[in-house]
């Protein structure tokens, strides 16, 4: 398994890590600093673990580590306590970790002193939080143009530049309404243009959509999507809703108790859930609409005979339509057509019915 | 019968310690006439306290006093500058600002409603007395927000100091103000200042509470998202925190500004000058009804206008209001050409600067003399019934029935068969609520005709302090058992026990009255939308008015004495008690009444097995509330000739006796505790 989540982060994740998260670790209580310093460092995870709640402590994140690359969407995914917002406050240093490292481009923002934090925060990064936080005596315009307004830019200047960031999220006209006047959607929609506007490089989501009804959330993942293929921001994104996280991950990081479970890309989280506790999540998940052509292929079947081709991006849903009583097998070909691999009905069934033997094929 | 005897038996085993308590009680009674420390509370045991508080404090005078004279100097140099500007300027121009400020707050109703109240101050001829306390109030009210927010947002930021302000802050609205106007008298001297200064201490708690409030509530997510847009601290509670807590600062403005003045008018007392207290309380003095009502009228239009304008400035502030005036610029701007513009008007016409003679128009002789025909007339009844509420309820509460049963009063002699009688017929209450199971009952009973016998200054205080403690201990074990003894002794070796003893007769009368009246008037309440309708302002009212107020109409018809001073209490502590009855009885859930229904209840039924268990914790909350006010109320009422510890402070405030004053201010502010904690285990034991 360790090797296939590799491979997956080569093939996604090409570029240098924009973000590192080294061994974060997050303990409230009375007296966090006293219970995870002395031996605290040599003990294996699990000592650390038990030795932490001896002592009455709480563990919000235990020796979390991760990657992300630039422009990638990282989700962070749990149930409700898990620690997802924990370990995302820690980036920001909305919440001071207990422990660990966070570099971002190869610098350690723990280090920051409160100038260079603010600094940060005015430049580097961005956040959408789930219940909005907008300010209620502000109109639109205004909030959005709030971060600019911290960094003291011209009046001018910071409207022109809210306005256009309030165009891009699809509020134009509402520039003078006040937040109680907006819909959820709507009022989230200031909330993500207020996190864009001082063009942060990260860019943080606390479950954006999780107060929006259902029609309306799915509606504002596919902006999101459009969003990010303009923007090209590096995102975390933080959510409790497997499918969402199916729907907007380049890779998918499952935590539990404040540990991460496992980090893969969706196929790789749906076709090989590390425990109990994913597969869980797997339960009803409709496979066809997930998995792509290229994650259930075997190598190329050479037989000298025509079959129908299908790109490797595929999703099964579409390419399981190629097969009919005459079809063997379906060829998976690249962008360029080169032939990549092969569909065989078999594989693609066992897929689609959590069977771990595909890889076997 | 045998089973009978078996549940008595077993009601007595349940009430030993009360069964004890009442012997011992019985033992004593019977010993008074040889031993009269029994009742009295001998005066070698007492500690002198009040002593040591005048030594501390003439210590801490002799040293800091020139520090706060200076700043009594600064605050007098601020508010003689405010009276000239106020007093100086143009009748016109004062009212037109007023008007304009109520109308940017909320709109052409209230800006006639000031126009209206205004015009009243000026014809009734008060102008200059309503400047003059105006000034005060506006010297006085930016002191004590500021003074508020301060404290607030300290107990906002730390943990630790909010640990510290809270209490003190639940202290200082127990204590009577006048009890701490003495210290400030003895450290500011005389003046206009003293009241100034003690309005600004006894206006600020509500502005410390609601500012906690405010900074309190802001959502999370907003003081993350101002961290996240890169706000430096300051620029985060400037920008952030302090708009989205400004509403609720506005209600601590509006309840600041109400507590501010009350307390000015209050302190009249201590030394008016030709404020609009003074006035009122000096006609009072000279039994000059018409004079005092008028310019007590004065005070209510004042307070509306105040309250009603303040909470309008906090109502605009929802993000659903209606109504957003003019840009302020735009708002200052306009104020400033309308003043310039009415100066010079007055210029041109002297009638616009002060407000003629010819058209200062005050009924108060006429009303003097409809009040003299109306109590020639009716003089007889009012004292008929003066009378029979005194002889009959606050004479047998204050002195026992058993000496308040003479010929004099009742017509009869209270004879030793009769008495006999009496007890007779108690012991029998007794014993039957005790054969069918309900001990508590049966003692409650028997307590209650002994108090009735005996009054409540012919208890033996050795009594009175066992069952308070047994009580308490009951109710709320030994926590509450110590407070209520500790504070029972602090009465007693401080030799104010008589006193509190009157106190308590007269406050007990009182919250009684309350509650039966108050009881009835929120049950009619709950029951019709007309009879809320009809309540509410009224009740409104009560609540605005300066506390002083109510004392005019009482005094009134029934001259100087404890029935005025009862009316008056009643009249301020019966809100509460008519307010949480008719919440309680409106908010029992309508589905328990849907299923009271379908089961078959009459409507006699229903109100008695659903709504009124129901309601019954929010009731008792009133019922708190009510003796709190009763005892808040005391202090002042004690202006009309009342005896107790309302009547020790106010000798106190007269001799500068600061040692007096506290300890019997705190001996007041312990009772309302005791009350208050005996209460408030009782509803957690529901
Ligand atoms: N200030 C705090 N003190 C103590 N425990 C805390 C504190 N903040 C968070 N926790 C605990 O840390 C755990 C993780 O919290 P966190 O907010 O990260 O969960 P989450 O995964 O974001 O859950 P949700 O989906 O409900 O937002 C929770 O059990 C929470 O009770
Ligand atoms: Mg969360």
């Amino acid at each position: 398994m360790p090797e296939s989540s590799n491979a997956a982060a080569a093939k996604v994740a090409p570029k240098k890590a924009k973000l590192s998260v080294r061994n974060l670790w997050k303990v409230y209580g009375t007296d966090p600093e006293g219970v995870t310093s002395g031996g605290f460092a040599e003990m294996p995870l699990e000592r650390k673990l038990s030795h932490v709640r001896d002592a009455d402590h709480f563990v919000a994140a235990a020796d979390v580590s991760f990657d992300v690359a630039e422009g990638e969407i990282f989700v962070i995914m749990g149930l409700s306590g898990s620690g997802k917002s924990t370990v995302l406050r820690c980036l920001s240093r909305l919440v001071e970790p207990t422990k660990g490292e966070v570099f971002l481009d190869g610098e350690d923002l723990l280090k920051a002193n409160p100038r260079g934090l603010i600094e940060l925060r005015r430049h580097k990064m961005g956040m959408v939080f789930q219940d909005f936080g907008l300010l209620p005596h502000l109109d639109v315009v205004q909030n959005v143009a709030f971060p600019l307004k911290a960094q003291r830019r011209p009046r001018e200047e910071r409207r022109a530049l809210a306005r256009e960031m309030i165009e891009l999220v699809g509020l134009k006209g509402k520039e003078s309404s006040y937040p109680h006047e907006l819909s959820g959607g709507q009022q989230q929609r200031v909330g993500i243009a207020r996190s864009l506007a001082a063009n942060p490089e990260l860019w943080f989501l606390d479950e954006p959509f999780s107060a929006l009804d259902p029609l309306i959330r799915s509606q504002m993942q596919d902006e999101f999507l459009r969003l990010q293929k303009q923007l090209l921001k590096t995102i975390i994104f933080v959510t409790h809703d497997f499918l969402e996280a199916l729907k907007l991950a380049d890779r998918i990081c499952i935590m539990k108790d404040g540990q991460i479970v496992q980090i893969g890309t969706p196929a790789e989280i749906v076709l090989h859930p590390a425990d109990a506790y994913v597969r869980e999540f797997i339960g009803d998940v409709p496979l066809a609409n997930v998995l792509a052509a290229e994650d259930v292929m075997a190598p190329a079947h050479e037989d000298g005979k025509d079959h129908p081709q299908v790109q490797r991006r595929t999703i099964l849903d579409e390419a399981i339509k190629l097969f009919d009583d005459n079809t063997v097998t379906v060829d998976v070909v690249d962008d360029d057509g080169h032939v990549v691999g092969a569909l065989h009905p078999l594989a693609v069934i066992r897929a689609l019915y959590h069977d771990d033997i595909v890889a076997d094929i | 019968m045998n089973r009978t005897a078996k549940r008595t038996l077993r009601s007595a085993r349940l009430a030993w310690p009360w069964l004890v308590l009442i012997i011992i009680s019985a033992i004593l009674i019977l010993l008074r006439d040889s031993y009269p420390q029994i009742i009295a509370y001998p005066d070698g045991l007492t500690l002198p306290l009040a002593d040591w508080v005048n030594v501390g404090a003439d210590w801490f005078i002799a040293h800091a006093q020139s520090f706060f004279r200076a700043l009594a100097e600064g605050l007098g140099f601020a508010f003689i500058l405010v009276q000239n500007i106020l007093t100086g300027l143009p009748w016109l121009t004062l009212a037109l600002i007023v008007a304009l400020v109520a109308w940017q707050g909320g709109g052409n109703r209230l800006a006639a409603l000031s126009v209206a109240g205004l015009l009243y101050v000026l014809i009734s001829g008060y102008w200059v007395q309503t400047m003059n306390t105006l000034s005060l109030v506006v010297v006085a009210l930016p002191l004590a927000v500021i003074l508020g927010f301060a404290f607030g947002y300290l107990g906002y930021r730390s943990k630790a100091a909010r640990k510290i302000i809270m209490p003190v802050l639940d202290l200082m609205q127990t204590i009577p103000a006048f009890a701490y106007l003495i210290p400030i008298l003895l450290l500011f001297g005389f003046g206009p200042v003293v009241g100034l200064v003690a309005s600004v201490i006894f206006a600020a708690p509500p502005m410390v509470r609601n500012t906690v409030l405010g900074f309190q509530s802001i959502p999370p997510a907003i003081l993350e998202s101002a961290r996240m847009s890169g706000c430096t601290g300051w620029q985060r509670f400037l920008w952030a925190e302090l708009p989205t807590a400004w509403r609720q600062m506005l209600i601590g403005i509006n309840q600041t500004t109400m507590a501010t003045l009350s307390m000015i008018i209050i302190a009249a007392i201590i030394g008016g000058f030709e404020d609009i207290g003074w006035e009122v309380l000096s006609s009072m003095r000279k039994a000059q009804f018409g004079q005092s009502l008028m310019s007590g009228l004065v005070i209510v239009v004042l307070a509306i206008l105040l309250d009603r304008i303040t909470s309008a400035y906090a109502a605009r502030q929802l993000p659903t209001a209606s109504f957003a005036g003019l840009p302020t610029l735009h708002f200052f701007g306009l104020i400033v050409v309308v003043t310039g513009l009415s100066i010079a008007a007055s210029y041109v016409i002297p009638g616009l600067w002060r407000w003629p003679e010819w058209a200062v128009w005050s009924p108060a002789q006429d009303i003097n003399k409809w009040t003299e025909t109306f109590l020639i007339r009716y003089g007889s009844a009012m004292d008929t019934l003066k009378n029979t509420a005194t002889y009959f309820v606050l004479l047998p509460v204050k002195i026992g029935l058993e000496k308040a049963i003479v010929p004099f009063t009742w017509g009869v002699t209270f004879v030793p068969a009769a008495k006999t009688a009496y007890w007779a017929i108690a012991t029998l209450f007794c014993l039957v609520a005790f054969a069918l199971g309900a001990w508590r009952l049966g003692i409650a009973l028997i307590i209650g005709l002994a108090f009735l016998y005996f009054g409540a200054t012919g208890l033996p205080w050795v009594s009175v302090l066992g069952f308070a403690m047994l009580l308490a201990y009951q109710l709320g074990g030994w926590r509450l058992a110590a407070f209520v003894g500790g504070s029972t002794a602090y009465l007693l070796v401080n030799g104010i026990w008589q006193q509190a003893m009157l106190s308590v007769y007269l406050c007990s009368v009182a919250v009684l009255i309350c509650i039966v009246f108050g009881g009835l008037l929120g049950i009619w309440g709950a029951s019709s939308k007309w009879a809320s309708n009809v309540i509410r302002p009224i009740n409104d009212m009560l609540q605005t008015l300066p506390q002083f107020v109510l004392l005019i109409p009482a005094l009134m018809l029934f001259q100087v004495g404890e029935f005025t001073a009862l009316l008056a209490i009643v009249a301020y502590a019966i809100v509460p008690m008519v307010r949480y009855t008719e919440f309680g009885l409106r908010s029992v859930s309508p589905t328990l009444i849907d299923a009271g229904i379908s089961s078959g209840c009459s409507p006699w039924q229903l109100f008695w097995q659903v709504r009124l268990p129901q309601a019954l914790p929010q009731i008792l909350i009133g019922m708190n509330q009510t003796v709190l006010y009763a005892l808040g109320m005391l202090v002042i009422a004690a202006l009309v000739g009342t005896t107790g510890l309302g009547q020790l402070i106010f000798l106190a405030l007269g001799r500068a006796d600061a040692g007096a004053g506290l300890v019997a201010g705190l001996g007041m502010a312990l009772l309302a505790m005791t009350v208050d904690r005996i209460l408030q285990a009782v509803v957690r034991r529901m």
